[in-house]
């Protein structure tokens, strides 16, 4: 029990200390995994080697190219998809008033892949290579990307226009979100089923979400739009507290709550969007990471954005690095494994937490 | 007059729920809205800080019109306990801090804190303050949302029926702390009430609601057996006890 002599100021503040620790502890482990994420692979590069190149000093030609050129950007992109998948999640279980909410909750990952079914069929994106581990190619991955990304938005459009007639509620935004990942499920077995092999093949392998896809550009746009909405995420950290505590303590507060849920629904669907349309399908680490860190630092917001933020890049990266290295020469999608990984994790969550 | 309101009318779609409201409130009183279920008594407490648009009217606080300002200038003049507060991962204190809300910039200051602080010792929470506040009961979770709102620092409290489903001992114990708040700070409350002997117990003033508009007002010794027959349908006698007016159905 605490000192009830202490005033109960500085008890509060040793409170937020203490999460403030466990976020930097967070930080630190998240640092250490990426550089022994790009140590290993088929090639092992010893760690003070990895940080030794990093910061400028080449050791090998080699090893310059298997870190700049292909390990840097796929654990970079693991960060910052994880980060951005586990952060809309979060966002999107206060927004929805749902601890189920998570980037996929609207339909948008199920848009995306009809896109991407889209592209290949009607647009002929899609190919054969005989490559080890990577026996279907995409031809023209912009075109599938920006199909999987025009999909996504028109989704999104869609929810907001339903919330303008019937007005932003949780259940209105759930509902239609179920609609239309039925209906786009829907359109993708129709597109599959009068597909021939080689392009219901390039189709099902874009879904499976895979973190060495993106090149340097690709994580540049990723970044700045997970950036972008984390930012206006912080900047309204205060007004998701409120709304936890109900749409009418939050609104007696001078919180504009419908505003504040369409706005926050946005961000969050542009983000998964754009990770779903440049990586594939990359499911339950949105879902999971922020119920993770609600355990760890709890519902407040101003420690929950960075503690989801954490564990969302921690998550995908350790996953990622295990997909890559556990059955070499081939490189599973980082999908299959969090997918594998996802169900056990949160009925574990269930059985132990107290709630979700 | 610490607040006016004159002429409140409501819709909701084209029914018309409220017409006509029209009272005042002095510092440091109690109103209780009273009335039959669904008469609109939460309906005209959400009129109050403009959660539910009125048609027309105004709202006077310190002769400020509430309907022309943003919610969040609202918010700094009315702190408002809703009938339930969703408990959350949250300690009481970070609870009652999102009161200071309205008030802060970019973060808490660490008057903030204090601030919280001394509300948490005004309404006797010391025990619970670093309690996460899923853990805590009903009658505990109802202090703390009213802590909120006295954090708010208000001019006025809107109390949407602070006793329902709560035991006698937390009932006596939420009002108790009410009337001190009122009698001690500078503000006043209206509150939404089912308890007729509550209301008779804890509050100045009445405002019965039938027909969705005002019935009777007054102070509370104005109050006859016979308007409440005519508001609930029920024929009662008023005794007194001990100087406490009881409402006995006959």
């Amino acid at each position: 029990m605490p000192d009830p002599e202490r005033d109960i100021a500085s008890r509060y503040r040793e409170h937020t200390g203490r999460k403030r620790t466990y976020i930097l502890t967070g930080f630190v482990l998240l640092v250490v995994t990426a550089v022994l994420s790009i140590a290993v692979g088929s090639v092992d590069i010893p760690p003070q080697d990895v940080v030794r190149t990093l910061a400028g000093y080449s050791v090998s030609t080699n090893w310059d190219n298997i870190i700049w050129n292909v390990r840097l950007p796929q654990v970079l992109t693991a960060i910052v998809a994880g980060a951005g998948l586990a952060v809309t999640g979060m966002v999107m279980q206060s927004i929805l008033r749902n601890p189920l909410g998570s980037p996929f909750t609207l339909g948008i990952s199920n848009a995306a892949a009809f896109g991407a079914a889209f592209s290949v069929i009607i647009l002929g994106a899609g190919s054969t290579s005989s490559r080890v581990g990577d026996a279907v190619t995409i031809n023209n991955p912009y075109t599938t990307t920006i199909m999987a990304f025009l999909f996504a938005m028109l989704v999104t459009a869609v929810i907001l226009a339903f919330s303008r007639f019937r007005g932003t509620s949780p259940e209105v935004m759930i509902l239609v979100g179920v609609a239309m990942g039925s209906l786009f499920t829907a359109g993708t077995m129709f597109l599959q089923y009068f597909a021939d092999d080689v392009q219901l093949a390039a189709m099902v392998f874009w879904t499976f979400g895979d973190t060495a896809r993106a090149s340097w550009e690709e994580l540049g746009l990723i970044s700045a739009v997970v950036a972008a909405s984390v930012i206006y995420f912080t900047f309204n950290r205060w007004k998701y507290n409120a709304i936890d505590a109900g749409d009418e303590t939050a609104k007696g507060l001078g919180v504009n709550v419908e505003k504040v849920r369409l706005v926050g629904m946005m961000f969050a669907s542009i983000v998964t969007a754009i990770i779903v349309a440049f990586l594939g399908v990359i499911g339950f680490v949105g879902l999971i990471c922020p119920h993770m860190a609600r355990r760890i630092v709890g519902d407040d917001h101003r420690f929950l954005i960075s503690g989801s933020i954490i564990t969302g890049s921690l998550l995908l990266l350790s996953a990622d690095t295990a997909a890559r290295i556990m059955m070499q020469p081939y490189q599973l999608p980082v999908a299959v494994l969090t997918s594998f990984l996802g169900a056990p994790t949160f009925i574990y969550l269930i059985l132990k937490g107290r709630r979700i | 007059m610490i607040l006016e309101v004159n002429g409140i009318e409501f819709r909701y779609k084209s029914k018309e729920i409220l017409k006509d409201i029209k009272f005042g409130l002095k510092k440091n009183e109690i109103l209780s809205i009273l009335g039959p279920n669904g008469v609109g008594k939460t309906t005209l407490l959400k009129c109050m800080n403009a959660i539910l648009k009125p048609k027309s009217g105004t709202i006077l606080v310190d002769e400020v019109d509430l309907l022309k300002l943003e919610q969040i200038e609202i918010a700094r003049r009315m702190g408002y306990v809703p009938q339930r507060c969703e408990p959350a991962r949250l300690t009481a204190f970070d609870a009652i801090l999102l009161g200071r809300m309205p008030h802060m910039k970019w973060n808490i200051s660490p008057e903030d804190v204090m601030l919280v602080e001394t509300t948490i010792k005004k309404l006797h929470l010391e025990d619970m303050a670093l309690s996460y506040i899923d853990e805590l009961s009903g009658g505990e979770l109802q202090k703390v949302s009213i802590a909120r709102a006295i954090a708010q620092n208000p001019k006025l409290l809107l109390l949407d029926e602070p006793t329902s489903s709560l035991d006698l001992r937390n009932q006596l114990e939420i009002l108790d702390t009410v009337r001190d708040i009122v009698r001690k700070e500078n503000v006043s409350a209206i509150m939404t009430m089912h308890d007729l002997n509550l209301a008779f117990r804890y509050s100045d003033k009445f405002l019965f609601l039938k027909n969705g508009t005002i019935f009777a007002a007054g102070s509370m010794n104005e109050i006859t057996p016979d308007m409440i027959h005519e508001v609930y349908g029920v024929p009662v006698t008023i005794q007194n006890y001990m100087d406490v007016s009881v409402v006995i159905p006959v």
